[in-house]
């Protein structure tokens, strides 16, 4: 199938465009108490080899047993991913030598994983939607973990992530920038974490990636693809395919051809390198692992886990936008983290949606992202916000106090209500005291009076000026129907 | 299917098996003799019969998610010829 090449994601090489073609194959760790094959704990960090159980250190004799919880992570993140799920499902042995491989062989899926083909629906900034093919995903052990720089001539293991469930999710080659790649990561990162499957976490190591990137002509067969390992960052992810794919093209425009190999990305020099150690270690020689029987379970017990599951992104966001009438991109916003979205329903809720997420997008968020705090750590409670959107609702005050109101709030806490009142901020709608506050600006001001006749505009300038002599509190409405008025101006 | 003398090497070296020159020619010749001796499950049409993948009827047992294993790193790292703080020290390796 040769869809139709979209020309804005086309890359201009010295001879003409090339398309970029990406798919990747993601390691997300699975939330559990213990591992997928043994009893010790998968908490993170933790002493030298504490989290080790005797089967994740490869003991003679030691057989591994399979998590029940994990089996169901890896079937709610495949109803997430709308994906078939393999009632029968089979563990294989992938052989390769490593030191933090004590097995000498890693137990993964790999004829028949547990999860078959679904897609993801991936917002990209420019504002398309694209949908990326999710081919599979399989439950397989992590292995431990090399330390390089504790010793000089020596490397030091830890076991402690040995063991521990991934589900390597496969995507199709259907994302064709590094934007793209990046919006997929993202948006497959919120689904894992809405389901809480897989904290997310990318500092940790909880989700990584393999970048699969090739170039071709517009519209021609796909090229040799590279194999960039373990990029740790969805900013990483962005360069790491920018460098790839511009260094496939020179070579080729140099009329050289890709070798199809696994290479590393340096984030400190944003370039890739060959990784020539991992050629030979391609052949895994998979058999199913005899200590495992196939996996295998009852529709009924998808079914039950479907109907556990939370709303997801995608649900919430067409929620958001039909319920409260927000446009597609703030509850895209909105709903990019759970605890964001329920922040701004516990706001909205028997309120206007649209200042709802007017307030919480533009003043909280913003604030927030300036001083590095989440909504979990917000001094601003959806509670407070909430009376504050009220008061505007109500007249009481007028947005730019609200705005002051939210300031006062935010640094020193209280009932918004009870700081109007105290504070006196409510806004003057007694026109009474407007128009006196109107007739005093007029009569200390004759030639504005005059200028104004000629240039409407400089009306704002009278409301500067009755707005400062009422500290703010003049109903904007109310004031700019008596101003224009007394000055005889439309 | 036969091998030849690089399969064995190749095969010696995916297992890190040292093998000298002087073995391959008796070691493909072994490997070959088991093959050929296989080879005659090939008589048998297994087209249409799933894969056997045991002999019991029975489904793969499951373990509920507690942790209750784990907190001896001294008894992981007792055998390893070299430690150091209960980390394993192995040859540097590095990319």
């Amino acid at each position: 199938m040769n869809a139709p090449v979209a020309t804005h994601n086309l890359i201009k090489g010295a001879t003409g465009d090339w398309e970029i073609v990406i798919g990747m194959e993601i390691h997300a760790q699975v939330l559990s108490q213990s591992k997928l094959f043994s009893g010790a704990s998968t908490e993170f960090g933790g002493a030298p080899n504490d989290h080790v159980s005797l089967v994740d250190a490869a003991f003679p004799g030691m057989l591994p047993v399979i998590n029940a919880e994990c089996v169901a992570q890896a079937v709610r993140t495949g109803l997430g991913l709308k994906a078939k799920i393999n009632l029968r499902s089979v563990f294989d042995r992938k052989n390769y030598f490593y030191p933090d491989l004590p097995q000498g062989y890693q137990i993964s899926q790999y004829k028949d994983p547990i999860v078959g083909e679904g897609e993801v629906i991936v917002d990209v900034p420019d504002g398309r939607q694209i949908v990326v093919g999710i081919e599979r995903l399989h439950l397989e052990q992590d292995a431990g973990k090399s330390i390089h720089d504790l010793s000089p001539g020596a490397s030091l293991v830890d076991l402690n992530r040995s063991g521990v469930a991934l589900m390597e999710i496969v995507s199709r080659p259907d994302m064709r920038s590094s934007e793209e790649a990046k919006a997929y990561v993202t948006k497959l990162r919120t689904i894992l974490r809405y389901l809480g499957t897989c904290d997310g976490d990318m500092d940790k190591g909880s989700l990584r990636a393999d970048v699969n990137v090739s170039v071709r002509r517009p519209g021609e067969a796909l090229g040799t693809r590279c194999e960039i390992k373990n990029v740790n960052s969805i900013r990483f992810i962005g360069q790491a395919i920018e460098y790839e794919a511009r260094r496939q093209i020179g070579v080729l425009e140099d009329g050289g051809t890709i070798d199809q190999e696994t290479r590393l990305f340096d984030a400190n020099k944003g370039e890739t390198r060959s990784m020539r150690s991992k050629e030979e270690a391609h052949d895994y020689r998979y058999f199913p692992d005899p200590d495992l029987l196939p996996l295998t379970f009852e529709q009924a017990f998808v079914n039950g886990l479907a109907t556990g599951l939370p709303e997801l992104p995608d649900a919430k966001k067409a929620r958001f936008v039909s319920d409260y009438g927000l446009s597609a991109y703030d509850a895209g916003v909105l709903v990019a983290e759970r605890e964001t979205a329920d922040f701004f329903e516990e706001v909205a809720k028997a309120r206007d949606g649209k200042a709802a997420a007017n307030w919480v997008i533009n003043e909280l968020f913003g604030r927030l992202n300036k001083e590095g705090l989440t909504v979990a750590t917000s001094p601003v409670s959806a509670h407070q916000l909430g009376a504050v959107i009220d008061l505007i609702g109500e007249k009481v005050i007028s947005g730019k106090i609200a705005k002051d109101l939210f300031e006062i709030v935010w640094t020193e806490g209280g009932d918004p209500r009870a700081i109007v009142e105290e504070r006196g901020l409510k806004q003057v709608t007694d026109t009474g005291a407007i128009e006196a506050a109107v007739d005093a600006i007029i009569a200390g001001n004759p030639d504005k009076v005059e200028q104004v006749k000629l240039k409407p505009t400089l009306l704002g300038w009278f409301v500067g000026q009755v707005m400062k002599s009422t500290g703010g509190k003049a109903n904007p409405q109310a004031l700019n129907d008596i101003l224009k008025d007394k000055l005889g101006i439309e | 299917m036969a091998v030849d003398e690089n399969t064995v090497r190749r095969i010696a070296h995916l297992a890190r098996i040292a093998v000298t020159d002087e073995e391959v020619p008796h070691l493909q010749s072994e490997l070959n003799a088991i093959l050929s001796f296989v080879a005659q499950l090939d008589a048998v049409d297994v087209s249409n019969v799933e894969p056997m993948t045991s002999v019991l009827p029975m489904a793969l047992r499951q373990r509920a998610d507690v942790m209750n294993d784990g907190g001896y790193a001294d008894r992981i790292v007792a055998n390893a010829p070299q430690t150091e703080d209960n980390y394993f020290v192995v040859p540097k390796v590095v990319e």
